[in-house]
């Protein structure tokens, strides 16, 4: 264990795993509780296209990521807010077409596409210091807006038509949180790679509210959650040569199996 | 003071309203007045316009003609003195939230954004969950408590602004009887407390004996101000004859068969 805590790589690591599971524990429990996961799903996959075209343009990957993301979630958002029907095909077809043009830009990148792939799958021991600092200031926006804007931001997510009547600002909330998701994504496509980052941003929000009914308690079992799933993953990953993207969402995925069975299994879990 | 009573002005004025969604017209030819004091009850079938009605009235969608006022004011300005009481969702059954938090959330607006609740709102959440038997239970989760018992705190939730017009939108669907007259009891309590009360329902056996003027919406108002429905008004809205008593009615709601017309 000491040996794995002596390598530079490794302690990046584990503090990007502290880092994002704040993150994941904050944004992913708004998001469950706003039930906002397929459009999560949808602005990192469409986050591609920008990496792809980032390496196109020798630019740096996660400001194409970033550019993308957040034109992602705007576009999603908008989509979700205005459109009577077929949002979720439109999101779909975003997501697709986000996926695609990446691919095609990385096809026409001549040379060395490898790191490509780190994106798409994560790669937590290259994160680097510049990397953590990134994550650090979009955690401190995060929490900070959410302190700030807890109880409307639950009002909104429990019963958005009761907001407005109430006159909250609800459409530059909505704005707020899915700039905060298009951020997380951003970050988390670092550690676990798009493919999976619904799986890391919903499961441990979706562990807490079964078990839990405050959302700042939800919150923080997520962030635990979070923390026990990418510690616990990268360790293993380490010492049996897997890919760490991958065997943090195995984790988390088999705690989430068995919490829903643990929750059948109890009618009267504590609330 | 007294004055100013005698003179004020009608708490909702809607005139010939259309409204509906997109291009699609729902609500055909509104003229409604809502009186201060009243308890009105508004029946009618589903995809009637009931919900599309609330909303003109609230300020969620615009008008596609006429006007509609709410305290001699924009809906929009107007809604800070409607209690509202949504319908049971769904999506209600799972969301973790403590009933507490729920009628906390009545004590929200634009106006106090950075500021936490204070003592004050402390004091009035559990006077309102008093109000309506469920200061008990303010600790557990919504998710645990029966549509009744959640629909009562929706009320409380409503009632944490003082309202001077509280509207509730289906407030007895999936409740069973004995709950939906533990809510009427309670809408005849906040009435005689000098609330105005507007509800809506498709539910003709519901619609208690406690409300003082009745009417049929379906696209097209049938409101007279008054507490008697007559066959001419159920057949516009229903399209069909319609036997009330048959359906559990209080017969005092009800105009007699015979004599009529």
């Amino acid at each position: 264990m000491s040996e794995l805590l002596s390598y530079s790589f490794m302690q990046n690591a584990l503090i990007a795993g502290v880092l994002v599971s704040l993150a994941c524990g904050v944004i992913g429990t708004l998001v469950v509780l706003k039930r906002m996961v397929f459009i999560a799903g949808g602005v990192a996959h469409t986050a591609y296209g920008g990496v792809g075209m980032a390496f196109y343009f020798g630019i740096n990957p996660i400001l194409g990521a970033v550019t993308f993301s957040l034109l992602a979630s705007f576009l999603m958002g908008y989509v979700q807010r205005q459109t009577r029907q077929r949002q979720d095909t439109l999101i779909g077809v975003m997501w697709a077409i986000g996926m695609a043009v990446g691919i095609i830009f990385a096809d026409m990148t001549p040379g060395y596409k490898a790191d490509l792939m780190s994106y798409l799958f994560g790669s937590i021991l290259a994160v680097t210091q510049v990397d953590l600092w990134m994550m650090l200031g979009v955690n401190i926006l995060v929490i900070s807006l959410v302190v700030l804007f807890y109880k409307e931001l639950q009002a909104t997510a429990f019963d958005e038509t009761y907001a407005r009547v109430r006159n909250l600002p609800v459409d530059l909330l909505y704005l707020m949180l899915i700039t905060m998701i298009g951020l997380a994504v951003v970050m988390l496509m670092r550690v676990v790679g798009l493919i999976m980052i619904i799986a890391l941003l919903t499961v441990p929000a979706a562990i807490g509210s079964l078990f839990l009914k405050h959302m700042k308690h939800i919150m923080l079992l997520a962030t635990a959650l979070s923390l026990v799933f990418t510690t616990g993953g990268l360790i293993i990953s380490f010492f049996f040569n897997l890919t760490s993207g991958a065997t943090i969402i195995l984790i988390s995925g088999v705690t989430y199996l068995a919490a829903l069975v643990i929750h059948k299994h109890c009618q009267r879990c504590p609330e | 003071m007294e004055m100013l009573e005698l003179i004020s002005q009608p708490l909702v004025k809607i005139k010939d309203l259309y409204a509906g969604y997109n291009h699609e017209t729902v609500l055909f030819d509104i003229d409604l007045t809502i009186e201060k004091g009243d308890f009105i009850g508004l029946i009618g079938p589903n995809g009637g316009g009931k919900t599309t009605l609330l909303k003109v009235m609230l300020g969620l969608i615009k008008p596609q003609r006429g006007t509609v006022q709410v305290m001699g004011d924009s809906p929009e300005r107007g809604r800070s003195h409607i209690g509202y009481v949504p319908q049971l969702a769904e999506y209600d059954a799972t969301f973790p939230i403590s009933v507490r938090d729920v009628v906390r959330m009545g004590r929200l607006s634009n106006q106090r954004l950075f500021k936490p609740y204070s003592k004050e709102d402390d004091v009035i959440v559990s006077e309102r969950l008093a109000w309506v038997d469920m200061l008990e239970h303010q600790d557990r989760a919504l998710r645990e408590l029966s549509g009744g018992q959640r629909q009562r705190v929706y009320i409380a939730r409503a009632l944490t602004t003082d309202p001077k017009l509280l509207v509730l939108d289906e407030p007895t669907i999936s409740v069973d009887i004995e709950a939906s007259a533990l809510i009427y009891d309670l809408l005849y309590r906040v009435n005689q407390g000098g609330v105005t009360v507007f509800l809506v329902t498709h539910d003709l056996n519901v619609i208690s004996s406690y409300v003082k003027t009745i009417g049929c919406l379906n696209r097209r108002l049938h409101y007279h101000g008054e507490k008697q429905v007559t066959d001419e008004m159920l057949r516009a809205t229903y399209g069909c004859p319609v036997d009330l008593i048959a359906h559990g009615l209080p017969h005092r709601v009800l105009a007699e068969h015979e004599g009529q017309h």
